[in-house]
């Protein structure tokens, strides 16, 4: 009888494991996503907003270590703690105290740095209005089956978040450019999480379908940080920054945690204040969502059943040595300074004004028998006198070899063209 | 008391010409001076857009080959019909096929090539004859005692634009022409579904405008899998060498490529631009570990570990960082000499014949086994040349799904013939053609009008003329398609269609449609009123002053009359 129980129970369980590869292949469709993105945005400056640095750069390596590739990871941050006069560890950003765990690591690919972190930068990218030079990694790349994942930390109010201490993004602003992303089909669904000071309020004007959004305290609350690290001298985390990334940390690519799960991270009695959610634009139950549907990038994937058969040989390119050279095209940089012809030309002028030419020029010019009457009549009047005539030679000269030293030219033109016409 | 009177009209004529300047000038002025600068849009026809009515129409023409009709059916024979079909998708959109079959008798020319023994060199000697316009059809209804045809086979579906239709038994000579015809009639539609576009197709295609959820895991499959239609797509060959000591791999891409997937490129030109380019990788490994299965004394890849594959691989691929297109990728791996062969198994634990997958919207990645071209005294490394008619078969099917030519199953009694040495056969090129013109029609439809409702909706936006110009163009584009849609003209209508989705995503992106910083009203009023609440308050009390006195005059002219 234990036997039969036991084979039956043995039976069951493969059953119920065939069922769930069944059912796992399913689920790859049920999300209806083919590709994930992630932005995150870190908002403020100054070396004592070193927590909000180090949340962004966790739940970036949260995210790329779930899967993400960097191509489809923006990440703004408006500050750079790593390389700050202040930090007594350079090239790191820590997260946990007694500096365990290195937040920054060697393989961050940063975005958008200090001063682009604007509100203007932060609506261009979600909404993709850039200008054409923008690269590639900079851009929001996303089409209708992309899962998207927006972070955003700083300081924050009633309504708003605060940019590099000049500016706020309302949280109209925020519910308007979700709703231009929806028109124009750029995310399949939303997660937006915010970590400020009464997060709640940013996503109370949402109105776009397909977005769900966590935020760390409700209105009129405030988000804590986590705690200090006495050598580097700032606080590291925020509490529910802090709190997820632990719960990020038991997630691999493969687990099927669901969102209700996230939802119950950093209960008030950890967190101070009380995280909030909105879930009611999503269109799925909570509870169908997998954590890896946003923070993770699991690829859908087919097995290719057929093969086109090829049965041409491949062309053999020959080099035709007649075409090959016809189609070399010789490049070469044009001339920013024309040193040859400015050297061409002071050798015309030599040319035209050798050293007796010009002593002739000068005595001409001093006994007041010049070569052509145009110049005599242009400087009768200076010559006047002897020591007037002397400068006045002196002058005429000089500014013959350095302006007019296409008279020589004219001359020699005229004189052509009269032989010519004669 | 005169002079205090003409002081006191002077001082009301004083206020009342400030008010009347302040009101008069001084708001139209400022409205004009706060005013955001909104070119002229052509707001009717957009809405008129908003409610698509798409016509498709398509040519058939159905040919009787001898021992079809009899002589006296073939006099009348020479005749049109048309069909309309009419389908609302939603309350916006709805969708009328109209079919225009033509049926004639078959000339000298077409007798003698449907002679010929097999169906494949009738297909090709009837496509000399004739070569018909893309988006047209042509039927050859042959008899049931003709030999072209196997056993089972009612229906052969050629490379070109030519179908072989074999009438059944029943319809011996004896019958009428509306019978025949009659008779005829589903087959030609199944037919139609076939090479030309079905309900279903169509319907995905407006998925932009049509946000429905369709019912089984096949069409949401399908619908998920091909990219979007795009100006442009870039195609990526890399070739993964995981262990460089062992195997010194050559390939000879730039041929492969050529021959094998330039051709099919070429014959898609009119749907988008491609750009090839291709790379080698060393050291990169897979992100799963491959089981050893004894049995097979071979490493196995299951279906599902596959999902994990492509990630690590793909922070290492690169791309090509000049142009936004979407980019795919097509991966051949060679596994490194301690996980030789490896072979990749579907969820029945079946080896799967080609050895490849591919993801939905990123490309493909295709494992070949190099262990079998040497034995296991050689020196290593050793140099192998990679047989690329075979990699490229493989990767010409995968791009074959992935740009949304869809293997559909036939109904049953269909054969078709496998596609050319292009890849692509001419009606499978008009199913693409037809679906990319309606996505993006409807695509362009969905832009242009969520973009006027926007800028409705946020009036601070900023609208310069280039905008304006490009949503006038892009309108005019749009409604020029659908004119030729519903002629039947399908180049001119994806040409059309093509340049008014450019012309409507540029306006949408255009970088200068940010909208102004939102401001909350009280935050208006705090700006506003320090400035205008001073010079108002003294015009206003004059103005009250006025009119009270005024009052008072006409109560004491009241009071003298009595």
């Amino acid at each position: 009888m234990k036997i039969l129980t036991l084979l039956g129970l043995l039976s069951a369980c493969f059953l119920a494991n065939s069922i769930n590869i069944e059912n796992s292949a399913g689920q790859f469709f049920s999300s209806g996503h083919t590709n994930n993105w992630a932005v995150l945005v870190c908002t403020s400056r100054f070396w004592f907003n070193y927590r909000h640095v180090a949340n962004t750069l966790s739940v970036y390596r949260s995210v790329k270590r779930l899967g993400i590739p960097d191509s489809h990871i923006v990440l703004m941050l408006a500050d750079d703690m790593a390389c700050n006069h202040r930090n007594p560890k350079p090239a790191t950003v820590f997260s946990h105290k007694n500096m365990e765990l290195n937040v920054y690591g060697d393989d961050v690919e940063v975005d958008y740095r200090g001063y682009e972190v604007t509100v203007e930068n932060f609506l261009r990218v979600l909404t993709g209005r850039l200008p054409p030079s923008t690269p590639r990694s900079k851009r929001l790349l996303s089409d209708d089956r992309s899962n998207i994942l927006i972070y955003l930390t700083g300081h924050g109010g009633n309504g708003f978040l605060k940019f590099q201490d000049s500016e706020e993004i309302s949280n109209v602003e925020l519910a308007d450019a979700f709703e231009q992303m929806w028109q124009k089909r750029r995310y399949n669904e939303l997660l937006f999480i915010i970590d400020t000071c009464q997060g709640a309020s940013m996503y109370e004007r949402f109105y776009s379908p397909n977005i769900m959004a966590l935020a760390s305290s409700q209105v009129g609350e405030d988000s804590l940080s986590h705690q200090p690290d006495l050598a580097i001298g700032v606080h590291l985390m925020d509490r529910y920054t802090f709190y997820m990334l632990e719960f990020l940390e038991d997630i691999h690519p493969a687990s099927k945690t669901n969102m209700n799960d996230l939802f119950k991270v950093c209960p008030k009695s950890q967190c101070v204040s009380t995280p909030g959610h909105r879930t009611d634009l999503f269109l799925r139950d909570p509870g169908s969502v997998l954590i890896t549907d946003f923070f993770g990038s699991v690829r859908k994937v087919e097995l290719t059943m057929d093969a086109i058969n090829l049965t041409d040989p491949i062309k053999q390119m020959e080099e035709n040595p007649v075409n090959g050279e016809e189609q070399k095209e010789v490049y070469s940089y044009a001339d920013q300074l024309p040193v040859s012809e400015i050297i061409h030309q002071a050798e015309l002028l030599l040319f035209f004004f050798p050293g007796s030419c010009v002593l002739l020029l000068f005595f001409c010019c001093y006994f007041q028998v010049c070569p052509c009457s145009l110049i005599w009549t242009q400087n009768r009047k200076l010559c006047a006198t002897s020591t007037n005539r002397c400068l006045c030679a002196v002058s005429m000269v000089t500014s013959l070899s350095v302006k007019c030293n296409c008279l020589p030219v004219s001359v020699w033109r005229g004189h052509h063209e009269i032989q010519q016409k004669g | 008391m005169a002079i205090t009177e003409v002081e006191r009209r002077r001082g009301q004529l004083a206020a009342l010409s400030i008010a009347a300047v302040v009101i008069i000038v001084g708001v139209p002025l400022w409205w004009r001076t706060t005013e955001t600068y909104r070119a002229w849009l052509p707001v009717s026809q957009i809405k008129d857009l908003a409610k698509l009515q798409l016509h498709l129409s398509a040519d058939v023409e159905v040919v009787f080959a001898r021992g079809t009709v009899t002589p006296e059916q073939q006099k009348k024979v020479p005749l049109t019909q048309t069909q309309d079909e009419e389908h609302a998708v939603d309350e916006d959109t709805t969708l009328r096929y109209r079919y225009e079959t033509k049926y004639r008798t078959a000339t000298i020319m077409e007798e003698d090539a449907l002679k010929k023994p097999t169906a494949a060199e009738a297909d090709l000697s009837l496509h000399v004859l004739s070569e018909s316009p893309c988006g047209s059809l042509v039927v050859y209804v042959i008899p049931e005692s003709s030999s072209l045809l196997p056993e089972d086979v009612n229906v052969y579906i050629g490379q070109r634009r030519t179908a072989l239709v074999r009438i059944s038994a029943q319809m011996r000579v004896g019958k009428t022409l509306e019978q025949l015809l009659a008779h005829l009639e589903p087959r030609i539609k199944q037919v139609l579904q076939v090479m030309s576009f079905s309900h279903t197709d169509i319907t995905v295609a407006l998925s932009d405008r049509v946000r429905f959820r369709p019912g089984n895991k096949e069409s949401i499959a399908d619908s998920m899998r091909a990219f979007k239609s795009s100006p442009g797509y870039e195609i990526t060959f890399s070739l993964l060498n995981p262990d460089p000591k062992s195997h010194q791999l050559h390939w000879d891409i730039e041929g492969a490529v050529q021959t094998y997937i330039q051709p099919l490129l070429t014959k898609l030109s009119p749907l988008a631009n491609f750009s090839i380019d291709s790379q080698t990788l060393y050291y990169t490994m897979l992100g799963v570990t491959p089981r050893f299965d004894s049995s097979l004394e071979a490493y196995t890849l299951n279906a599902d570990s596959l999902a994990h594959v492509i990630n690590p691989v793909e922070a290492r691929l690169g791309s090509n960082a000049a142009s936004s297109n979407p980019v795919l990728n097509f991966l051949l791996y060679v596994p490194d000499i301690r996980h030789s062969p490896l072979y990749i198994h579907d969820h029945r634990k079946q080896e799967v014949p080609s050895n490849a997958f591919h993801s939905p919207r990123w490309g493909g990645i295709m494992v070949y086994n190099v262990n079998g071209f040497y034995g296991s005294e050689t020196e290593f490394p050793v140099h192998v040349n990679i047989n690329m008619a075979k990699v490229m078969g493989v990767f010409l099917a995968q791009l074959r799904l992935l740009l949304g030519v869809q293997s559909l199953s036939p109904p049953p009694g269909f054969l078709v013939a496998p596609c050319g040495s292009t890849g692509l056969a001419d009606w499978e090129l008009d199913r693409l053609m037809w679906s990319r013109s309606v996505e993006n029609i409807a695509t362009a439809t969905t832009t242009i009008t969520s973009l006027a409702q926007l800028l409705d909706q946020i009036g601070n936006i900023v609208i310069n003329d280039n905008i304006a110009q490009q949503v006038s163009s892009a309108v005019t584009s749009l409604q020029l398609a659908m004119a030729e849609l519903e002629v039947g003209n399908l180049g001119f209508a994806l040409q059309y269609s093509k340049e008014a989705i450019l012309a409507s995503e540029k306006a949408f992106f255009d970088p200068s449609l940010l909208h102004l910083l939102y401001f909350p009203d009280d935050q208006k009023f705090a700006i506003y009123i320090p400035l205008f609440l001073p010079m108002c308050v003294p015009i206003l009390l004059s103005m009250l002053k006025i009119v009270s006195e005024a009052r008072q005059r006409r109560r004491e002219k009241q009071a003298k009359k009595e």
